[in-house]
């Protein structure tokens, strides 16, 4: 796979299409090479891949940097529709299929998952000249959406009377919304001016930034979740250029990720019963009774680790939780302070929302492999709504200052929490690198209480995050016509950021830095990652120091905490934490987690952590790690895991680690 | 020589070996990519041996999964067209039919016909890539249609 860095312009229309930065994935190295040369002969600038969750990981670290992608359907890692749902969510590029396969009903199935185009191998370069036109397309689409104003709105008015009827009617056909006529107008103003064809036009996607997404959660936790109405919400916000529909199907994707995350709360709870409460300092935060001991939960843990697949971070906390009951000790106690706030409700986690970027320092201590990065994302799918909260704060940073106290809690309280948030960045980070570390299993201890709160958060942002699995397996198939895409978006985008902050809670003080830096190794998108990261730091940080390092890292990670790096990274990190952690659980990361802290501190910690991540698998021996392939199947796991609760980690997609008996 | 090579090229062309995918493949072939179709014909035999393998693994045992045998079909037509293939990719197809068919008799004999096919196809690229290396680089066959 080559990867092309376009250090140069992003919208050179001088030049167009030469230079439109394509990304190709492809399974069938010949079709890739084929296809990879017929798009440089086109003078496009084209990075290519075999791999669909490679693309994703690049998708997600070079968002700015890639135009449009071409996928095949076919493809053993990564069902190509679900690549393609994943990138119309999280980055919003256009998507263009291609298949051997000319059969309509996948073409038809290619238009409904949000493809700009489908084409037929052997695909000819004439058809690959005008691949740009998407790219433009969209990109109209956008700028429309963004430059919405009272007095287009009150041009398209007029028009969008004319057309209130049609616009229905093909907002129908698009399966979006059914719309009030004002919101129609709404619509129309976005595309009003290529009314021609309305039925064709897609309204802008409304992208869900941390900022938009923390207004959102702001508001509907002013009113209250209850009586979080769509238009009051929107009038709380007060975003120009937001409308009530995207309100409401984001406010769709919110109750749903609660819903996702209480129940999975539950089950952690449920889990946590089956495996016993350890440790005094856990049962002080309370919800972590369910942690226990690692090694019991070894083999229930395997279900939990089910149950909590999504969470992987969890489990890995779980997992942390019981033997790391000692480092939960030398947690400081304002770190388990914290927990408090966490386990209180989700709401507090609003509060949390300044949390520091410390979680993003957590992942540096981490040291989980790279695969944490991957786990972070889960764990950042999987983040509770509280955590949500977090994220909405701009960034892991506040994560990290919360996350190191609610990590704390995490830690303590909610061991649960932490397993999921660790899972999920494992299984993000997993996918990214294939690194052995995958605590998505370990995790398999969580508390079920601080999981609500904290795996509110980052179940919610998981579930964001995985929209791959989650939204592409839920209606958001539908939404995604319409314009869930950007509920998607940003729900993804949210919820990972979110996760970011629980995991920094998580008294993963280990330094986002350093997972960050990993993830930028790895190339797993931001804010997920980061998110994923931090727990799956701290996480990790528990297994490994058990105690004894637990404290460092929780030193450590406060201190990384300023320094948390982008999301990305961050997550990265705690993924590689994770990844460490779990190697450090299992083979007494008490050495290693020691020296993760430090290594943490070093911005080329990252690396490091890599490395040791690495090595810890062999340290512990017991680790198998497992890649999550995506998000997907993060999702898809987690929902396994809510589903079957004994669903051995093998289920889930992600690689299975051995945490069991070798623990 | 020369005419050798063009010959020869067209003779692959009239007796339906390849097709006008070949053809986009030589346009692809440039300064920049001087043995571009070589390579990409290289690579396609080199993953379709494991393709192969694995179809014939899979029409061994008993019962034929169809489904299974499909999608590796699909997979190897949609490689084989890639390269212009003609001959396998029909093959791939007729297997393809007899696998929706549910003929384990007919995928089988297709099989062996399309082995058949894709193993005299190699063997007449590999002569007209060796004669093309000297025939010379700079030399691009030119194409009739």
């Amino acid at each position: 796979m080559t990867v092309e860095k376009i250090t140069g312009d992003n919208e050179n229309l001088d030049n167009f299409p030469v230079g439109l930065r394509v990304l190709a994935v492809d399974d069938d190295p010949t079709c890739l090479m084929l296809l990879d040369t017929l798009l440089k002969k086109c003078q496009y600038h084209v990075t290519s891949t075999s791999h669909a969750r490679v693309a994703l990981k690049m998708l997600r670290e070079n968002k700015d940097r890639l135009d449009l992608v071409i996928s095949d359907v076919h493809m053993p890692d990564m069902d190509g529709f679900k690549l393609l749902e994943l990138v119309g969510l999280e980055m919003d590029l256009p998507v263009i299929m291609l298949s051997a396969n000319s059969d309509p009903k996948l073409v038809m199935k290619g238009v409904t998952h949000g493809a700009c185009d489908y084409l037929v191998k052997p695909v000819r370069i004439e058809e690959l000249r005008n691949i740009w036109q998407h790219v433009i397309r969209r990109k109209k689409f956008d700028s429309k959406n963004q430059n919405k104003s009272a007095d287009q709105l009150n041009s398209n008015r007029t028009s969008g009377e004319g057309q209130g009827n049609q616009m229905t009617s093909n907002a129908d056909q698009n399966g979006k919304f059914n719309r009030k006529r004002k919101d129609e107008e709404d619509e129309n103003e976005d595309n009003g001016n290529e009314s021609e064809d309305p039925a064709t036009q897609k309204k802008p996607r409304v992208v869900w930034s941390i900022e938009l997404h923390r207004k959102f959660v702001a508001a509907v936790n002013q009113l209250g979740i209850e009586k979080a109405v769509p238009k009051r919400i929107l009038d709380l916000m007060n975003v120009e250029g937001l409308t009530r529909e995207n309100v409401a199907s984001h406010l769709q994707k919110y109750r749903l990720y609660l819903k996702r995350i209480s129940s999975v709360a539950t089950q952690q709870a449920n889990m946590v019963a089956a495996f016993g409460v350890k440790d005094s300092p856990f049962m002080r935060i309370g919800p972590f009774e369910g942690l226990g001991d690692f090694r019991s939960l070894a083999g229930p843990g395997r279900l939990a680790n089910a149950a909590l697949s999504p969470y992987t971070t969890g489990g890995m906390l779980g997992r942390l939780n019981s033997p790391a009951n000692v480092n939960l000790q030398n947690l400081t106690p304002s770190a388990l302070i914290q927990p408090q706030n966490l386990s209180d409700s989700i709401n507090p986690l609003g509060k949390m929302h300044p949390v520091p970027p410390s979680a993003n320092q957590n992942p540096s201590l981490f040291q989980g492999s790279p695969s944490s990065l991957e786990l972070d994302q889960l764990q950042q799918n999987k983040c509770a709504t509280g955590i949500v909260n977090f994220n909405a704060v701009d960034n892991s940073r506040m994560q990290t200052a919360r996350t190191i106290s609610s990590s704390d809690s995490m830690v303590t309280g909610a061991p649960g929490n932490n397993p999921m948030m660790l899972r999920g960045n494992y299984q993000q980070s997993l996918s990214g690198g294939g690194f052995p570390n995958q605590p998505s299993h370990n995790t398999v201890s969580f508390n079920p209480d601080s999981f609500n709160l904290l795996n509110g958060g980052i179940i919610q942002s998981s579930q964001m995050q995985q929209p791959n699995s989650l939204l592409s397996t839920e209606p958001l198939h539908s939404q995604r016509a319409t314009n869930s895409t950007q509920e998607n978006n940003f729900s993804n985008g949210f919820y990972l950021q979110n996760n970011p902050i629980f995991i920094s809670s998580t008294s993963m003080a280990l330094p986002l830095d350093d997972s960050r830096d990993m993830q930028c190794q790895e190339g797993l998108v931001g804010d997920i990652q980061n998110i994923t990261q931090t727990p799956s730091q701290s996480w990790g940080e528990q297994g490994q120091s058990y105690g004894q390092n637990s404290e460092l890292t929780f030193s450590s990670l406060n201190a990384h905490a300023p320094s948390s790096q982008s999301l990305d990274q961050g997550s990265g990190i705690l993924n590689e934490k994770m990844g460490n952690f779990v190697n450090g659980r299992l083979g007494g990361g008490a050495s290693t987690l020691m020296q993760q802290n430090e290594n943490e501190a070093t911005e080329s910690r990252a690396r490091s952590n890599e490395n040791f991540l690495l090595e810890q698998p062999k340290v512990t021996g017991g680790f198998v790690p497992r890649t999550y392939d995506s998000l997907d199947d993060m999702m898809n796991a987690m929902i396994k895991r809510e589903q079957d609760e004994t669903i051995p980690n093998c289920d889930f997609g992600f690689d299975d680690y051995s945490f069991g008996p070798s623990i | 020589m020369q005419r050798q090579l063009a010959n020869m090229r067209q003779s692959l062309f009239d007796q339906g070996y390849l097709d006008e995918q070949f053809i986009q493949l030589e346009e692809l072939q440039d300064d920049a990519n001087p043995n571009f179709v070589e390579e990409v014909v290289t690579l396609y035999y080199r993953d379709s041996a494991r393709l192969v393998q694995n179809i014939e693994q899979a029409l061994e045992k008993n019962p034929l999964d169809f489904n299974k045998l499909d999608g590796i079909m699909h997979q190897f037509k949609g490689r084989s067209s890639s390269i212009g293939a003609k001959k396998v990719k029909i093959e791939c197809t007729q297997f393809r039919e007899y696998c929706r068919s549910g003929s384990a008799e007919g995928c089988k004999r297709t099989f062996q016909q399309l082995k058949k096919e894709y193993a005299t196809l190699r063997k007449k690229l590999e002569a007209y890539f060796q004669l093309a290396r000297q025939v010379g680089p700079v030399e691009k066959a030119c194409r009739s249609k």
